[in-house]
């Protein structure tokens, strides 16, 4: 009897140690499959975008598609760069961050502050509504605002108001999130010390979560970065480097979709494909340092 | 209601008089009416769910936190109702101790200890300052330990040292009452017993007020005792008297291990 039991178990330990195996190839297959996109893609950008990244292109505006014809006919590689896009975009980026980041730390806080009230409860639904909003609308909604009644024309104002509206839900919900996280025992051992409210916020509850607030805002300026739609209808685009945010700016999403209407210009949608995803793709990276360290 | 005077408390650190809390309708303390002394350790013990901690956080108006607390009678010291004044300056007078070590996790070990005074935007000179680290942490007998590391993180220390920094951070002020929401019940019997040791210590200088559920604590080094149950003062007295012979019999029962 002890023999046949112990067949038994052996038989069974081998068919469980199979199982663990197929699971555990099945992840590993899964886990593939779901990063292929991201190699593809960035494989592919590399491979059509890396002879045109230079020196030059991060420095100098975008050709005319006379010179991009006159190259692409010589064999040469096509001049200029998409420097106005850079700037245009880090402009854009900045100027709607100082607009969204301190709104939306505010509101953060006052839904974290007031979890059941009913203004609180209602800002919540319509924040989660906003990030449903198609960026298109947002853009349509600051062409009404800013483009028609401010600066009376495009400009990069009326862009940053585009991409502001689109940053701020993100920025409110990782704000409540991480300030939930934060132990209640530290907001009473600070007002235990007889310190006032707005300093219990400002130099406790703001630094202990900062990391979290400062991963949600990067991640919230990763996806403005590739902004394109909104932008057409406030930015415009315009082919010089551009620091007056009450004039037409270009960005790098909109020269991408310029390029690719241009026949001359097609192959520099590549590189500057290729300049997009590093910059999001080193935003993340640092948000996720950050997060790492202050955890 | 009872009255739960003690004759020879002259002069008391803290009077409360006739203090109810209710959570909504529903009343957690009832009517409780108690004269600490100075200079002394008074625990407060009961069975879980008994309102100590209601009782303490209304001392130093913690409760005002929440929407649905709200209290009546009154809290005297030095004959000044506390609910009269500024619940801020109130907080100043009283240290607190949590159950758990909180220190800040975004400041060193020396900024910890000086919190109170960051906080409430009060400069001191950096030599004001060092003597104000040096003292608390000696006071609960930190310095040796930390010293040479003042200003790593304070979440780097062992939960033991990470309390005493709680309680060095509370006395940093100059308190006259600290309130010591059951201290010890996060900690090793060996962090608890230097705690203990602490608090007799402190003694001398402060006026401390514990709430615990652990009875054998409160015998070691309490000079006085409340017994609450069901949100009621059941007994009040002398610890070694109440110990040796209750007057009531829930607090025999309770004492005895019959229920709690």
């Amino acid at each position: 009897m002890n023999t046949t039991e112990n067949i038994r178990l052996q038989d069974t330990s081998k068919g469980r140690q199979l199982k663990d195996k197929l699971v555990l190839g099945m992840v590993i297959l899964l886990s593939l499959i779901t990063i292929s996109p991201i190699v593809l893609i960035i494989g592919k950008l590399i491979a059509k975008g890396y002879r045109q990244i230079s020196l030059e292109f991060l420095i100098q505006n975008t050709p005319d598609t006379y010179s991009a014809m006159t190259a692409l006919a010589n064999g040469e590689r096509i001049p200029g760069g998409i420097a106005n896009g850079i700037v245009g975009t880090l402009v854009m980026v900045t100027l709607a961050s100082l607009i969204a980041i301190p709104i939306g730390i505010i509101i953060g806080i006052y839904l974290y502050e007031n979890p059941g009230k009913r203004l609180a409860n209602f800002t919540r639904s319509l924040s989660d509504v906003m990030q449903g909003v198609p960026s298109i609308v947002l853009g349509l909604i600051s062409y009404l605002w800013v483009v028609k009644h401010v600066t009376n024309g495009y400009s990069a104002l009326a862009g940053a108001v585009s991409l502001a509206i689109m940053m701020l839900p993100m920025i409110v919900r990782s704000t409540e999130e991480t300030l939930k996280m934060i132990p209640n025992t530290l907001k009473e051992a600070a007002l235990a010390l007889g310190t006032p409210y707005h300093k219990v916020i400002l130099r406790v509850l703001i630094p202990t979560g900062f990391s979290g607030m400062f991963t949600g805002i990067l991640l919230g300026i990763s996806r403005v970065l590739g902004e394109t739609a909104p932008l057409m209808l406030t930015a415009l685009g315009s082919s010089m480097i551009n620091l007056d945010i009450t004039k037409p700016t270009s960005a790098v999403p909109l020269l991408i979709w310029e390029f690719y209407n241009d026949p001359n210009m097609i192959d520099l949608i590549w590189s500057s494909s290729l300049m997009l995803m590093a910059i999001v793709l080193i935003l993340n990276v640092i948000s996720k340092q950050i997060a790492k360290k202050t955890k | 209601m009872i009255q739960h005077t003690i004759a020879e408390i002259k002069d008391p650190a803290l009077s409360i008089q006739d203090l109810c809390v209710y959570y909504d309708k529903n009343k957690a303390v009832k009517n409780v009416s108690v004269d600490i002394k100075k200079n002394t350790v008074t625990a407060i013990m009961g069975p879980s769910g008994c309102g100590k901690s209601t009782l303490l956080r209304a001392l130093n108006r913690m409760h005002e936190l929440y929407d649905n607390i709200r209290t009546e009678g009154k809290v005297l010291i030095h004959d000044e109702n506390i609910y009269d004044v500024p619940a801020i300056k109130l907080r100043r007078q009283m240290g607190m101790v949590f159950q758990r070590p909180n220190p800040f996790p975004t400041m060193s070990i020396y900024e910890n200890v000086i919190a109170g005074y960051k906080l409430n935007g009060i400069r001191l000179k950096k030599s004001e300052k060092d003597e104000v680290v040096e003292r608390s942490l000696r006071d609960v007998a930190l310095w040796d330990e930390v010293k040479d590391t003042l200003h790593k993180k304070g979440t780097f220390l062992s939960g033991g040292q990470q309390q005493r920094l709680c309680i060095a951070r509370a006395l940093a002020f100059g308190p006259e009452i600290i309130l010591m929401d059951e201290p010890t019940s996060a900690l090793d019997p060996i962090a608890t017993s230097k705690v203990e040791d602490l608090l007799v210590k402190l003694k001398e200088n402060y006026t401390i007020i514990l709430v615990t559920h652990n009875m054998t604590q409160a015998a070691r080094i309490s000079d006085y005792s409340l017994f609450m149950y069901l949100g009621e003062l059941v007994e009040y007295g002398k610890t070694k008297n109440m110990f040796t012979n209750p007057k009531d019999p829930r607090t025999e029962q309770y004492l005895t291990g019959k229920f709690g």
